[in-house]
């Protein structure tokens, strides 16, 4: 292939503006030494963050001028804790020195607005806990249907009959007379309570641990407006 | 516009096969175009409440199967204009009714009935619910007391999840509570559940309370719906039954204890 050829070719590339999101690691001392210290915990933290992940060092916020600072070591340094510096920002005759020996790009600095990363540790990092809509029963709950909130509240805005039953991972609420079985917590939740406008339950039961009629009836709060929870492995009634 | 409308219960015996051919008598005594069709397959006796025992020819599974049809099958009664029996088997046994068959025939009654009136058989199986799956309304019937009630309830549980205005998500099977059997001296001695008890307990609109009678058996013993009985308090108090579902406010009767008359007082021992 000749000259003439190769200039007719149609263009190969392209060069385009951007704007990336790059993190910058803004060194404030020349002591290298805490810095390898430093970093290190801060893999252990978040290990996910530093794998290989591309850099700007910031040289430019460093005002220790006590020793000079050693730029090939920094870059091993970063690299060993996976960070791949693809430039460094400085403006010291010394480090645009060392970048040119070491053949590595060098920006000016700049005052463009930057702000401190919070890396998440990555062992803590459970997932925030979405919110589950409650289950809502609007119409009356009859003797041989049984109705369940799973992973969720469970609430009903009338009249649960004898025979009927609801079960919910979390917390029951019935605005009218509870005359049939709740059960609250059935995953073993032993925070969730049992609201109810009018006490009648044949059964309460919070996390497994339960009461029957016999007992509710005997209740002070039983026909009245009441809450049970469970305290240590007794359920406690008392009326709203 | 027609309408579908079961009388239901539950617990067998309270009277649903009465007040099934009361309100159907009351209805097209008021001029409505009415089919009673008795769903009781086995157990018929909707046709001898109605005086027609004599003139079954052919019944609900003969239509079912294709062996007579509709006009064939259906009787007219003797006294009322506008009032229509279709009788149950007596031979054969509850799985003679299907759903489709069912379907298919209450389909064609409401095409030329105004009312087309289901009585249920007792229970919460099959055949009860083939008698309500089609229902625009609900007569559910009960007895003032403990297990009948919670039958009700059970029902109407039903009603609202298995009837086919729910599985389609349309808007929901009317219900309404009918009280029968209702003795106001045994509520007051607490051997009964009140109207207040009943209601706040099932928590639907009560369309009517039917007192305790000696007319209803007189009248079942002569084939003759007790509502024809205008002289009897049950009778009057289907009327007014009847009067309520077709939404007038009548107020409800027979609740109090009545003063005993002159002879009973005489008669009757004290108080
Ligand atoms: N208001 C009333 N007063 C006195 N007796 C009544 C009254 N209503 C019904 N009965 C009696 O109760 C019995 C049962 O009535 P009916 O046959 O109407 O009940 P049902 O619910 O249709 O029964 P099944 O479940 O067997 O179909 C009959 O003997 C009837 O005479
Ligand atoms: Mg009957």
């Amino acid at each position: 292939m000749n000259q003439a050829d190769l200039l007719e070719k149609a263009p190969v590339f392209q060069l385009k503006g951007s704007m990336l999101a790059l993190t910058i690691l803004e060194l404030s001392s020349n002591d290298l030494d805490a810095l390898a210290i430093q970093l290190t915990e801060k893999v252990e933290q978040a290990p996910q963050f530093f794998q290989n992940t591309p850099i700007i060092l910031a040289l430019d916020k460093c005002t220790d001028d006590t020793k000079p600072l050693d730029l090939e070591r920094l870059l091993t340094i970063c690299r060993e804790h996976g960070l791949s510096t693809m430039a460094i920002r400085s403006d010291r005759p010394a480090d645009l020195t060392a970048a040119k020996a070491l053949n590595i790009a060098v920006i000016p600095p700049s005052d463009a607005r930057e702000r401190p990363l919070a890396i998440a540790p990555a062992a803590e990092t459970p997932a925030e806990p979405s919110l589950i809509p409650a289950r809502v029963i609007t119409h009356p709950v009859r003797s041989g249907q049984q109705i369940y909130a799973k992973n969720s509240d469970l609430i009903v805005m009338a009249a649960v009959s004898a025979g009927a039953e609801l079960l919910a991972d979390g917390n029951i609420h019935v605005y009218g007379p509870l005359r049939g079985r709740a059960l609250a917590g059935i995953n073993g939740n032993r925070e969730a309570r049992i609201f109810c406008q009018q006490l009648g339950a044949e059964l309460l039961s919070i996390a497994g641990q339960y009461k029957v009629a016999e007992d509710l009836r005997r209740d002070p709060a039983w026909g009245k407006a009441s809450q049970t929870c469970l305290n240590e492995e007794q359920l406690e009634i008392s009326e709203l | 516009m027609s309408k579908i409308l079961v009388v239901t219960s539950g617990k067998g015996g309270v009277g649903k096969t009465t007040t099934s051919a009361a309100i159907g008598t009351g209805l097209a005594l008021r001029g409505h175009r009415t089919v009673i069709v008795d769903f009781d397959v086995g157990l018929r006796n909707l046709d001898l409440i109605m005086g027609c025992e004599r003139r079954v020819v052919y019944d609900f599974v003969n239509v079912i199967n294709g062996e007579a049809t509709l006009n064939q099958a259906l009787i007219k009664d003797k006294r009322i204009e506008n009032l229509y029996i279709l009788a149950a088997s007596q031979t054969r046994d509850k799985d003679a009714l299907t759903l489709e068959g069912v379907e298919k025939i209450i389909t064609e009654l409401a095409e030329q009935f105004e009312y087309v009136i289901c009585d249920s058989p007792a229970g919460i199986e099959k055949g009860a619910h083939l008698a309500m799956y089609l229902a625009d309304a609900a007569i559910v019937v009960t007895n003032p007391e403990v297990s009948s009630v919670r039958d009700s309830d059970r029902m109407l549980g039903l009603l609202s999840s298995k009837s086919k205005r729910a599985e389609e998500g349309r808007e929901p099977v009317s219900e309404h509570l009918l009280l029968t059997r209702y003795s106001p001296e045994r509520v007051a001695r607490g051997e009964m559940l009140s109207v207040e008890d009943v209601e706040e307990i099932l928590s639907i609109e009560m369309i009517g309370v039917i007192p305790e009678s000696q007319a209803v058996l007189k009248a079942s013993n002569q084939g003759v719906p007790v509502i024809l009985d205008e002289e009897s308090d049950a009778g009057q108090a289907y009327s007014d039954a009847v009067d309520r579902l077709l939404g007038k406010e009548v107020p409800h009767r027979f609740l109090e204890v009545q003063k005993k008359g002159f002879l009973q007082r005489m008669f009757g021992g004290k108080e």
